[in-house]
């Protein structure tokens, strides 16, 4: 982004004007819907305004790790798929895409959203694999709080298969749903001038000094964190951002059902 | 099975699932549409012409159409399917871009790609013709001249009966003979540009499948045609 946008736009944040009408601490318009893939055993199709994503878990049973025989497994992915937006190219997924899916991995994984040990079918042989997948349809700005809650909402909205003669019936699903013990909600702050602004557009993003992305539990613990971009934060400036996130974070949880 | 016994979902031989087609749904895309055909989505989205590099991939006398089919990894009607191309997607990819270019113009952008994305939500057999489906709408959409738009769907043989746009349940029927016939026409001008067939069929059930896949295609492309109108006379409000 040329230095005269990037100007425009963090003088604007400064009177808390942004292009589309909103205000530093506002979300895009949001809506989800669930059971977006009757493939997935559980999915949601998210927007926040013009971005929108998909997120699909699928279960399946494998051999738990030798270290961890009680457990099951957890894994979180997320794709920049070229169709969403033409910036992204097609083939291994880069840097931006591996940090996605760590970011939103981090949050559910520490955050014990899921019950691991309740996962285990056969202690040291067989367990539930958790795979979530995120594909984004339209990709626009803001990605990580878009994807970590369509991400969790799929958690929630997903159901075991059946298993029949040892292996799982994917097209029988039961009523039950994942063991899960907490809600992770992920938020991130965007560090424009001396702004602090949510959930930037397309057109505001690349004039983002810095970010911070936490999780928070329902008891607005923090679970995870991950700093971006490359300017970096004031000591004193971090409990503000905190207090920031906290506060959206409540708004982005009374969304999910 | 008699010729008047009805499908397992109540649908006659001649019957498609319900389909549903919306344009426009990705906005950062030039053109771009999304097709259902009973449980199997498609989305396209299509972005140029565009420059093309490497530059040696260029071609002076007209513009290069690619096609990229994949499918998202909860799409599958089993377990997770790996993320990135495999040998059935760089296939289906193949075939779909010769499905649809016979129909484009691309004369006008000389040296230009037009990169077509096609990504399943989920998948209960009719994938490829679904994405051949959604990609001819997204053209459209993004105003590349056609001579004509592209319908697809699948002509099956399941127990000595033809059918029409196979399910899941039906491709996997046990202990029957099942083929499995994807077709893609320009019914405007009465031409065919995807033919594939897995399993036993003969050459009377092979014309068969044709002449009973020809209406049905008229069918989807009509409804291609109502969610392009309806998309337009949005933008005009």
């Amino acid at each position: 982004m040329n230095a005269q946008t990037k100007e425009h736009i963090i003088k604007a944040m400064d009177k808390n004007i942004r292009f589309d009408g909103r205000k530093n601490d506002e979300f895009r318009p949001i809506t989800i819907q669930y059971g977006a893939s009757s493939t997935a055993e559980g999915s949601t199709r998210v927007q926040f305004g013009d971005c929108e994503v998909i997120a699909g878990v699928k279960l399946g049973m494998g051999k738990p790790f030798d270290d961890r025989p009680k457990e099951g497994v957890l894994m979180v992915n997320a794709e920049m798929l070229p169709l969403s937006n033409p910036k992204y190219e097609g083939g291994q997924p880069g840097n931006d895409a591996i940090e996605l899916s760590r970011v939103i991995d981090r949050g559910v994984r520490e955050s014990h959203m899921i019950d691991n040990e309740k996962l285990c079918i056969k202690e040291g042989e067989k367990v539930w694999m958790v795979s979530v997948d995120i594909s984004p349809i339209n990709s626009d700005g803001e990605l990580f709080d878009i994807a970590a809650f369509a991400t969790v909402a799929a958690i929630k909205d997903a159901v075991y298969p059946e298993i029949v003669d040892d292996k799982v019936d994917y097209h029988k699903k039961t009523n039950t749903h994942l063991p899960i013990q907490r809600v992770p909600v992920s938020i991130t702050i965007y560090k424009f001038g001396n702004n602090y602004v949510v959930d930037p557009s397309e057109r505001e993003i690349g004039a983002a000094d810095a970010r911070l992305t936490l999780a928070f539990t329902e008891e607005d613990e923090i679970v995870a964190m991950q700093k971006g971009g490359e300017t970096p934060f004031d000591i004193n400036e971090v409990d503000t951002i905190i207090a920031l996130a906290k506060k959206k974070s409540r708004e982005l949880r009374a969304l999910l059902k | 099975m008699s010729s008047n016994k009805k499908r397992h979902s109540g649908r006659s031989v001649e019957e498609t699932r319900p389909i549903s087609a919306r344009v426009g749904v990705v906005k950062n895309a030039d053109g771009s549409a999304e097709f259902k055909i009973g449980n199997t989505t498609a989305i396209a989205a299509v972005y140029g012409p565009r420059e093309l590099f490497p530059k040696f991939m260029q071609d002076p006398s007209k513009g290069v159409l690619r096609v990229n089919y994949n499918m998202m990894p909860f799409s599958g009607d089993g377990e997770r399917v790996r993320p990135g191309p495999s040998r059935r997607s760089k296939e289906i990819s193949q075939v779909t871009k010769l499905a649809l270019l016979p129909f484009l113009d691309l004369t006008k952008f000389p040296n230009a790609v037009v990169d077509i994305f096609i990504e399943l939500s989920e998948t209960d057999a009719g994938s490829r013709c679904a994405g051949i489906c959604a990609a001819s709408m997204a053209l459209a959409h993004a105003g590349i001249e056609m001579k004509d738009l592209v319908g697809a769907v699948s002509c099956g043989h399941v127990d000595g009966q033809v059918m029409v746009d196979l399910d899941g349940e039906e491709e996997h029927t046990p202990n029957v003979h099942v083929a499995d016939i994807p077709i893609a026409m320009a019914p405007r001008l009465g031409k065919i540009s995807l033919m594939q067939c897995d399993g036993f069929v003969t050459s009377e059930q092979l014309k068969e499948a044709i002449q009973k896949v020809k209406p049905a295609i008229e069918k989807i492309v009509e409804v291609q045609k109502q969610a392009l109108k309806d998309y337009f006379k949005g933008e005009l409000k």
